[in-house]
Order: structure tokens, then sequence, then C-alpha cells
């Protein structure tokens, strides 16, 4: 088996592990490369039907290709989509020129929040790396959050070969991190491979490209020249710019990421 | 088969260096982004610090300002040979967990021992763990070897110390290797600080391991996971441990001793005609046959052990210690079952493994023991020695894992 295909192979294990463990799952789908990776493998764990929903986490601040992109494949691939809008925010006009970190907030972790509470999610799957971010490099597979979303970092429960914790206390929920063991160059080679649809904001046009994408606002496209797959993989493999150097939230300071991810951003 | 990306998990004693082996090899193998060298100066210095080459892996804020690492990690650089994936693993009693979170998931281990301070409580025990979960390829580093200005004696006589507790254990490590992660000796290539040593820098060393792949030639072995419904037929899935499965082939089903007969192998939009260890399919019986989560499909006539009593190696690592002959939850490839430890054999010290007591009540925190499980109905089992992810368990009560072990006898 090669390389690439053992990362599928552990992927699916946990993703079929959580749906069988807590059946009240959901996937979240930010319409990236991660997540729409994630979301190809998730069809292939149920044979293309999928046993729940979808969600985007929509701040009305992504680009338009994301949009776009959402409504042709959630339709093509028959989704079950939700959109989760913390509209109560958007209308008091949260924005990022009034603070990052609360725009993040109240837009991304307190939409999850409420979108979970409505539908009592027991487990969401997410396409976070251990690559992307040191904070990121500590998770686990299945990790537990209290009902204020809190992760105990500190404390940690052990997670042995692949027999993952499922069981926790009523008001808790479960993160699942199935592609935690992927790097940015192998999903890039996996997307190669399998001949992924992406967003083509990742493609580079005028000498610029976006290696990570999320709100049109706070993220920044990098110098490249990669117009297709096959460039990416190339520019990846010599490269020693950080994936999230054009993500804003990641640069304000040095713990912010660990400060948003304790009050449960993803 | 040599594989393209090798798993290694640094392990021992708190503050003997193993994060900042991690900076080292990350540095000396250009594996840095250009922005994360330059944050970690600014942050040292903040903290009124030399550049500290273990905030590379210690992330958590708390864990630069206490200087140790809580939770383990992972980072990844290259050699010309191949990719590596470094685990990183506290070093300090209080977060052994977070170690054997780590050591499940790796395929080799570098041990690390600080020459100037020997070894250690946390050195002893992390070997005793490597070894018990099986892996087999252990490269020993002695570091700080410059604090010691090279000396060849004193780091002969912490070798040796090292060295019996290896052979008690009966184990050979593959390299055993003098170097200083902070100046970059004996890393990438053989120093000339150290030139009595001849052997391999630890990049050499760890470039030369061969891991077998796991596909030898073994029985079938394919737990099943879960059973879906799709388009009115009812699909199996699950991961094959061990073996190749075949269509047609004539199968039994462990512990229930159910005969069938594969249909079908399926993924998405495809059909296969065999598929083999480490593979996530879907399985059709013939006469729409179905397997309940926890059955073992295997070769007729070459099935696992079935048995309500086994014999297993065990560390334990909750507060709540292990009780004699109270009900606890067992879990081993996806078979669940309620269990008692009907005998604690031995009760050990993890560290000095000396024998702390026969025919125990309790297991603390901590302490391994050698343990004989009676479960509630039998299950399907086998040695570690033969396969691995059908010999190895965890214990669990209430919410969390207490315990973790090796099956070392299926019948007794």
């Amino acid at each position: 088996m090669d390389y690439l295909a053992e990362l599928e192979n552990k992927t699916i294990y946990i993703i079929r592990e959580a749906y069988n463990r807590f059946k009240n799952v959901a996937m979240l789908w930010s319409i990236g490369k991660d997540s729409t990776t994630l979301l190809w493998v998730v069809r292939k764990a149920f044979f293309g039907k999928i046993p729940f929903p979808i969600m985007h986490i929509d701040t009305s601040y992504k680009f338009k290709e994301i949009y776009e992109f959402r409504d042709k494949y959630s339709k093509e691939w028959g989704l079950n989509l939700i959109i989760s809008r913390n509209e109560k925010a958007l209308a008091e006009g949260t924005c990022p020129e009034k603070g990052k970190l609360n725009c993040c907030n109240s837009l991304k972790t307190e939409a999850l929040k409420m979108t979970i509470s409505e539908y009592k999610f027991k487990a969401l799957l997410l396409a976070i790396r251990r690559d992307e971010h040191g904070i990121r490099a500590k998770e686990r597979y299945f990790s537990p959050r209290t009902a204020d979303f809190k992760w105990n970092y500190k404390d940690q429960p052990a997670e042995l070969w692949d027999l993952y914790k499922s069981r926790i206390e009523e008001e808790q929920h479960f993160r699942i991190h199935p592609m935690l063991h992927w790097t940015e160059l192998d999903i890039w080679r996996y997307i190669e491979k399998e001949r992924i649809p992406i967003v083509n904001l990742y493609l580079a046009k005028n000498g610029k490209r976006y290696r990570s994408i999320g709100c049109a606002t706070c993220c920044a496209p990098v110098d490249s020249k990669a117009d297709s797959i096959r460039k990416i993989v190339k520019e990846l493999e010599t490269t020693t710019i950080a994936e999230r150097s054009g993500r804003a939230q990641d640069k304000e300071d040095a713990y912010t990421m660990q400060r948003l991810r304790s009050l449960g951003y993803m | 088969m040599q594989k393209d990306t090798l798993k290694i998990i640094i392990v021992g004693h708190v503050d003997h260096g193993k994060s900042t082996l991690i900076g080292r090899l990350l540095l000396d193998t250009n594996s840095l982004p250009k922005d994360r060298l330059s944050e970690i100066k600014k942050i040292s210095k903040e903290l009124g610090k030399d550049t500290e080459l273990a905030f590379l892996t210690d992330q958590l804020k708390e864990e630069r300002e206490r200087n140790i690492t809580i939770d383990t990690t992972q980072t990844f650089f290259k050699t010309r040979k191949r990719d590596y994936v470094i685990i990183d693993a506290p070093g300090h009693v209080e977060f052994l967990k977070n170690m054997l979170t780590g050591a499940t998931l790796a395929e080799a281990a570098v041990l690390i021992t600080d020459v100037n301070e020997g070894v250690m409580e946390q050195t002893r025990r992390h070997a005793y763990l490597i070894n018990m979960l099986g892996i087999d390829k252990i490269i020993l580093v002695f570091n700080k070897m410059d604090i010691i200005d090279y000396n060849e004696a004193k780091f002969t006589e912490i070798k040796n110390k090292l060295l019996v507790f290896f052979e008690s254990l009966g184990v050979r490590p593959s390299f055993i290797i003098p170097i200083s992660a902070k100046k970059g000796i004996n890393i990438t290539k053989r120093s000339p600080e150290i030139s009595w040593y001849k052997g391999p820098a630890l990049l050499e060393a760890l470039d030369s391991l061969i891991i077998d792949a796991k596909t030898e030639k073994k029985p079938l072995r394919l737990p099943v996971q879960d059973i879906y419904e799709i388009d009115g037929k009812k699909i199996m899935v699950g991961k094959i441990d061990s073996g190749t499965i075949k269509r047609g082939q004539k199968v039994i089903l462990s512990p229930s001793s159910k005969k069938a007969v594969i249909n079908s192998i399926v993924l998405f939009e495809k059909e296969k005609t065999s598929a083999q260890a480490g593979e996530n399919i879907g399985l059709l019986l013939k006469e729409g046959a179905v397997a309940e989560r926890g059955e073992i499909i295997a070769e007729e006539e070459n099935s696992p052990e079935v048995s309500s009593l086994f014999r297993g190696n065990i560390f334990w690592m909750s507060d709540e210690p292990l009780q004699v002959n109270k009900p606890v939850t067992l879990r081993c490839a996806t078979q669940e079952v309620r269990c008692v430890a009907e005998k604690i054999e031995k009760r050990i010290n993890s560290s000095t493994l000396e024998v702390l007591e026969t025919n125990a009540k309790e297991l603390k925190i901590n302490e391994a023991g050698i343990v004989l499980f009676k479960t509630d109905e039998p299950i399907a089992i086998e040695k570690f020695s033969f396969i691995e992810e059908m010999g190895r368990f965890i214990i669990e009560q209430q919410y969390n894992l207490q315990g973790a072990g090796i099956i070392t006898e299926t019948t007794v």
C-alpha cells in the first residue's frame, strides 16, 4: 500500500468509528482544500451516501468563489448542508476591523455553538492537521470539549493505538480530527491523485495565489507561479514559507491561536 | 519492502533534551519555515532566554514558561533517504499518558539520556514502556556531551549503566550515539569534537533503520467495525488487521463461530477481487448474512483463539487503582466486554522492574502488572507477539481510559 493510501485508510477508519460511536455527528466544511479533501474521504467511507449533515460556518466575509463552490458541489454530491451564521452578531456589525479575535470568536466559534445546541450534535468532524500550527500538533483524533466548548489542553485523555475514547459525560461533545496526520503536501498530492475539485483561489493568477483560504478580509495571497495542482506540489516540496503565513489570526501575537482554540475555535 | 516514511518517538527523562533535539533535527535538515525561527528567537528573548530550540515543539504558553513539555506533539522533517514524523513526548512522570499516546503511533524510538545527570527514573520507565509496546528499533543517544567536555570515560560509565537495564529487558539497542543537541554535535554527520566515537551520526543511524512492512504472511483478521444499509443492501465495514481476503473465500466469524462466504468486496463505486492488511473495505456475505460489530472475520481453517481468560502485561495510568474482581470495561480490536482482573499475579515498579508484590490486591498509578483477566463472555484474541492489533487492549472505567496492556497468553 502506498503512503497516500495509508493516510486515506487511517482517515476512513476514524470517520467510521466516530459515526459508529456517536451517530449524531456533523462534519465542518470550510470549503478549503483540507475539509474538501476530508469530505471526499467521507464520501468514500459511506459509499457516497453520507449519513450526517455537512456544516458550513458562514461569517459572510468569505470569498465569492467559496460560496459558488459550496453551492455547486453540495448539489452535485447530494449533501445535507447546514449553514451556520451568527445573525445577531452580523446585525450588530461585527467585523475584523473592530477586532480580529472577537470577530473570529463570535462569527465562527459562537455560530458553531448555536448550531451545535440547536441540533444536539455529539461529535464534529474537522479537517485540522498537525503540521498547520504548533497548537494543532497537540491535538488528539478524538478530543473532548466541555459544554461551553473549552479544550482542556493541559489534561487530555490518553489515546492508544486505534482504540479511541468513545464515552463522555452528557453535556460534552467531541471534536474528531480524521486528517490530523496529513501534511499540506500530502493533501495536495492526494488532490492531484484523486482529481478532487478545489476552489480556484489556490491556483496562481498574476503571480499570486492563496495557500490557505477563509475570509476575504483576513487572507493574503503569497507570491507564486503555481497555476496547476502539479506546480503547487512542486512548489511545496521546496518552500520554506509557512502555510498560514497569510492568515491574520495566527499572527496577532504568539498565543492568539492558543487563546482562540481554548475558547473553542477550530 | 521499505516504507518511505518513518515515525519516530523521542523519549527520556524530563530536561534531558528531547524537545531541543527535535528543534535541532528540524533546523539541521532545513525543515523550518523562515518565520518560525524568527518567532522562536523573539519569544525566547521576551522570556529572557537564549534561543530555545525546544519552543519549536513546546508550543503551549505554559510549556514555554515552565520549560517542560506537557503534551505529545508531532513534527516533520526529511532526509535524502526518506520522510520522518517525529513524535515528541513529555518526560515528566505526571504526563506519562501523553507519552504513551505518542508511543503507540511510533515505529522506532530515540531514548535520550543526559550524560551529566545519568540514567533517571523516566529513562528506565520509558525504555520499559517502549519495549512493552513492541517497538524494537531503539537508538540510545547520550546528550549534553559538550558539558562534560566530550569525555569518553564519563560517557562509557553512563552508557554501561543503561545497557545493564536494557539487558534485563532483553533488548539490544540499534545504535548508541554521544551527541550534543544544543551544539549540533553528531546530529547530521560525525563531529570532530568526539574523535573517539567511530559510529554514525544520529541522522545516518535513523536513515539506516529498516522497518519491515507489516503485511507479511499472517492469517486473515478483520474486525467488523460497523454495518451500513446502502441501497437496500447490508454492507459490513472494517479494517483488515492482517492477511488477505478474497472474493468467494470461506470465512469464520469469531467469537460466534458462524461460517460464511464472502460474496463481494466493495469500495465507493468500485469492487475488488481481493484486499490486504491495512485496507478499510466493505463486505457482502453470501445469502445476505451479517456479522455484528466486534466479530472477527478469519480464514475457516485458521481462526483466532476464543477465550474468556487470558494473561497480559498491563501498565496502569489512573489515580483510581485496578482492583482484583472489580468489573471494568475491556476493549480489544472492535470488541468491548465487561471483565475483571481475576488475579494480579505480579505488581511491578515500571522504572526499576522490581517485583513489589505477588498476588496483589490492586495495581496503582504508573505500576506495571502481570494480570489474569476474566471476561464476561468469550472474546477473540491473539498473542501480541503474533498479531499486534488483536493482542493489545485498553481498560476503561466509566468515562476514562485507565490502563493499557498486551496479551501474552491466550489460554490459561
